[in-house]
Parts: structure tokens; C-alpha cells; sequence
């Protein structure tokens, strides 16, 4: 029988979600994020992928998608960070019937900012999937679902997976979502509609290195304050991109390898990203046994290493595209995990790190929340 | 018809706690019985189940001793009295 360990965080605590292979984990600090409270293991045996954290109107709620090899993957959530989970019963992520497609894996979970009730999850096989009702009902979002690109898409080393959604901040028509491997695609009218959004970016792998689709696009990212502006990791190469990915630029200088699958914005300075580069997609280990982020403070106009306290010798490690995370405290937090199961954390903006975890299963995700006080949520 | 299904332990908590469940079947195949079963306990065929209405690949169901991927699958003969088990499959890391 596993022991699960519960946590009570409270109102200005911040919590890190961790999503592993075998299981989902919660690490709990007061605001200094000095001592690291564990939690769970939760959905112990299965894959969470995804996890995301719901602060909007008033809620305290923790998103989950634990799949089992064997069962099935389910959309759960949890109102008192893990005692009792909502959402076993009958799968509420499905594809219609009419699709002939079966759910594999849920990627992501993202809520709207200017719509407390409308949430987002992109899943494998590649397709969105819409709440507007605070995720407690979710539709296939057939605009993307009918593109008529969609049956040549591809799947990379990961499958064929809708992993990153990039709702836009104030404007309810604007998405953006990532797809491996397809590329970037983005509508402008709430998701009847889509097109292509990654211009520029190479598709190493294939004769044509830029085909009108099929870029293995690991992440992308944007400021919320900034939203035109965005970042991109690709299956080699970064990217910047200045009108919404209409066109993206290489921005990969200084960095020991262009290759990654991590990437994450700074809270609060949108011209400051975070990038974990791999050797090669041949050995997706951390280059010359070093564990290195490498952060830029302008804008991707150049990268800088960040090794204090991170392991220097023997350290062949790998941060899968949604192990890399901030915080939004003032003195930004900046988290990320490996698949040896260690969980590092910086509470100054990636210039010193510490180790918040190891031994746990391979970290999968990693998302950070700082703890509002609770109010009675609206739904 | 009544058979019954044997049901492994992670489903237990979505059978109501249950380990078998005995249930009339419209018609002597394996796929009306799974549907009386749905009746009963709808969210387990969430779980054996894909949305396309096909067995998951790493759950496997046995007809006595026989599996059914070697029967006929959701067309495999029932006779009355006969025991189901779900099992899942030696798989995963």
C-alpha cells in the first residue's frame, strides 16, 4: 500500500506540482522557499504529464491527467491539494465517436486569464480539447481537429501530441498551440479556424528544411505582458518571434547546443527566458556531463550559463519540454526536474540553484503556484 | 443470460468496491455482456474501453481460460453461467 503524504499549504505558501512517470508529487515552502514540504505520491503507478494549478475566481485547485499503461488517461482535480480528487469516474477528455480516434495522453492543461470559466488541453493523438465551464465538460475543438493538414502530421519521438497552449492574455480569439510534429498553429477567431504560425523555423530532419508543416516545435512561450513577442525551442534551433510567430529569427548564440526541449519565461521580465540545452537529439543528455540552464536577460540576443549550485562533472541529465518552470513571486523562482527524478529550484531568477528533490520516479512536469487566500470558488 | 465478470483490483473502487459483478446479458456475446456491465458501473468502460469501442491494448479478458483476443473478441460465444475475468496485461516499466 503506498503511503501518500498530505500537505496543508496556506495563503502565500508556493507550491510545485511535479508530474512524474509513476506519479504526481507536491512540494510546499513558505515564502523565503527556503524548506521544501513533500506531498503524495498521488496516482501512484501512473503518468502525469500534465498538471496545472486554477487560481482564477477565487479557486484553490490542482489539475492532474494521471494515465495508466493499462486503464486509460483521466482529467482529475483536487480543491484541497490532494486529499480527495475529483474526476475517476467516467472520462470527460473523449474524442467523438465520429472521429474514430481514442484519447492516448493528456499533454497540457491551461486556463484563460480573462475567462475564469474557459480552460484548454491539448492531447495525443494531436488534437484541443475546450472547457467553458471551468473543466468540468470538455469539447473537441473541431476547427483544428478538421484541418486538413492534420492526417499527414506526424509523431515525433513523444507521439503525435498537441503539447503546449498558448491562450492569449486579454484577447478570447487569439490561441496558439504547438504540435509535435506539425509546427505552430494559431487562430484568430476562438478556434473555428487555424493556420499555420512558423515561418522561418527549420525543419532539420527533412529534405525540405522549411515545409509549409511538419516542424518538430519542442515549446513556445510568451510574456503575458507582451504577448506579441515569443520564444521558441525547436528540434534544433531557437527562435524569437516579434509579430505573434508570423515569422520567427534564430536567436541560438552562446549556447553549447541548440537542441532542448525546455523553455520558460521569466514572471516578470519578458525579455528574460530560460532554456536547457541537450547535446543532440541523438543523446538528449545535458552537454559534457553539465547541467546548465542557460538564461537570456535581452531578449534572446544572447545566453548566458547558470551552473551555481547545479552539477558541473558527471551530470548527463535531461529536462523534458515541461519540467521548466517560474514562479510569480517577486524575487521570481525558476524550477525545473530531470529524468534521474531530481528537482532543483533558484528563489533568485536562476543564479543559485538548490536541490528540492531526488530519487523520485523521472520528472515529467513541473508547474509552480503562489497560494492566494481562499475564497469560496464560483465554480 | 447471466454471466459473471471477475475484476482486477485497480477497478475495484469504480465497481463500487466490487471484485465480481454478475449481470443478464441481451444476447450470448461478449460485447452485450460488457454492455449490461456498463449499465451497472458505467465508468469502467472509460477504463477497458477506447472511445472507438475497442479493448484497450494492455487489458486482456479471459472467457474461462481463453482469451479473447484468440475467440473473437467482443463477438466471442457466452454460454450461461460463464465467468469473465479483466486482467490487465503483463506490461508497463
Amino acid at each position: 500500500m503506498v503511503d501518500i503524504q498530505e500537505i496543508s499549504p496556506r495563503a502565500g505558501d508556493v507550491m510545485l506540482m511535479v508530474g512524474t512517470t509513476k506519479g504526481a508529487f507536491f512540494f510546499r515552502a513558505r515564502l523565503t522557499r527556503g524548506r521544501w514540504e513533500r506531498g503524495g505520491p498521488h496516482f501512484a503507478g501512473h503518468a502525469v504529464y500534465a498538471m496545472a494549478y486554477d487560481g482564477r475566481a477565487g479557486r484553490r485547485r490542482v489539475w492532474a491527467a494521471p494515465e495508466s499503461s493499462h486503464w486509460g488517461s483521466l482529467m482529475r482535480s483536487s480543491d484541497d491539494f490532494g486529499r480527495t480528487w475529483s474526476g475517476g469516474d467516467e472520462a470527460t477528455v473523449r474524442f467523438p465517436e465520429d472521429t474514430g480516434k481514442s484519447l492516448q495522453r493528456i499533454w497540457s492543461i491551461a486556463g484563460r486569464d480573462d475567462d475564469p470559466q474557459r480552460m484548454y488541453c491539448g492531447v495525443e493523438p494531436a488534437a484541443l480539447f475546450e472547457s467553458r465551464d471551468a473543466g468540468s465538460t470538455w469539447s473537441l475543438v473541431r476547427g483544428l481537429f478538421d484541418h486538413p493538414h492534420r492526417p499527414r502530421w506526424e509523431p515525433g519521438g513523444g507521439g503525435l501530441c498537441l503539447h503546449t497552449v498558448l491562450p492569449h492574455p486579454t484577447d478570447p480569439n487569439k490561441i496558439h498551440v504547438a504540435i509535435s510534429t506539425a509546427g505552430v498553429y494559431r487562430t484568430l477567431d476562438g478556434g473555428a479556424t487555424w493556420r499555420t504560425a512558423h515561418r522561418g523555423v527549420r525543419a532539420e530532419f527533412l529534405p525540405d528544411k522549411h515545409p509549409e508543416f511538419g516542424q518538430c516545435v519542442h515549446k513556445i512561450v510568451r510574456h503575458r505582458d507582451r504577448p506579441q513577442v515569443m520564444f521558441l525551442q525547436n528540434h534544433w534551433g531557437l527562435y524569437r518571434s516579434d509579430d505573434e510567430g508570423e515569422s520567427w529569427a534564430d536567436v541560438a548564440h552562446d549556447v553549447p547546443s541548440d537542441f532542448g526541449l525546455a523553455m520558460a519565461v521569466h514572471p516578470h521580465d519578458p525579455e528574460t527566458v530560460y532554456i536547457v540545452p541537450l547535446e543532440s537529439d541523438q543523446f538528449r543528455c545535458t552537454p559534457e556531463g553539465r547541467l546548465r540552464v542557460y538564461r537570456t536577460q535581452d531578449g534572446a540576443r544572447s545566453w548566458e550559463p547558470l551552473t551555481r549550485g547545479l552539477p558541473q562533472k558527471d551530470a548527463f541529465e535531461t529536462v523534458l519540454r515541461d519540467a521548466l518552470c517560474t514562479d510569480r513571486m517577486p524575487q521570481a523562482g525558476v524550477y525545473f526536474g530531470t529524468r534521474s527524478g531530481k528537482v532543483f529550484a533558484s528563489t533568485n531568477g536562476g543564479d543559485r540553484w538548490r536541490l528540492v528533490a531526488d530519487g523520485l520516479p523521472p520528472v515529467l512536469c513541473v508547474r509552480a503556484a503562489v497560494l492566494a487566500s481562499s475564497r469560496r470558488p464560483r465554480a | 443470460m447471466r454471466v459473471t465478470f471477475i475484476l482486477p483490483g485497480p477497478l475495484h473502487p469504480v465497481a463500487g468496491g466490487r471484485e465480481a459483478v454478475a449481470v443478464e446479458a441481451a444476447a450470448a456475446r461478449l460485447g452485450d455482456a460488457l454492455t449490461a456491465l456498463w449499465a451497472v458501473h458505467p465508468a469502467l468502460r472509460d477504463r477497458v474501453m477506447t472511445e472507438e469501442g475497442r479493448l484497450r491494448p494492455h487489458v486482456n479478458v479471459f472467457v474461462g481460460r481463453d482469451s479473447v483476443r484468440y475467440t473473437g473478441g467482443l463477438d466471442t460465444p457466452l454460454a450461461d453461467g460463464a465467468e469473465i475475468a479483466i486482467l490487465p496485461a503483463v506490461s508497463g516499466g
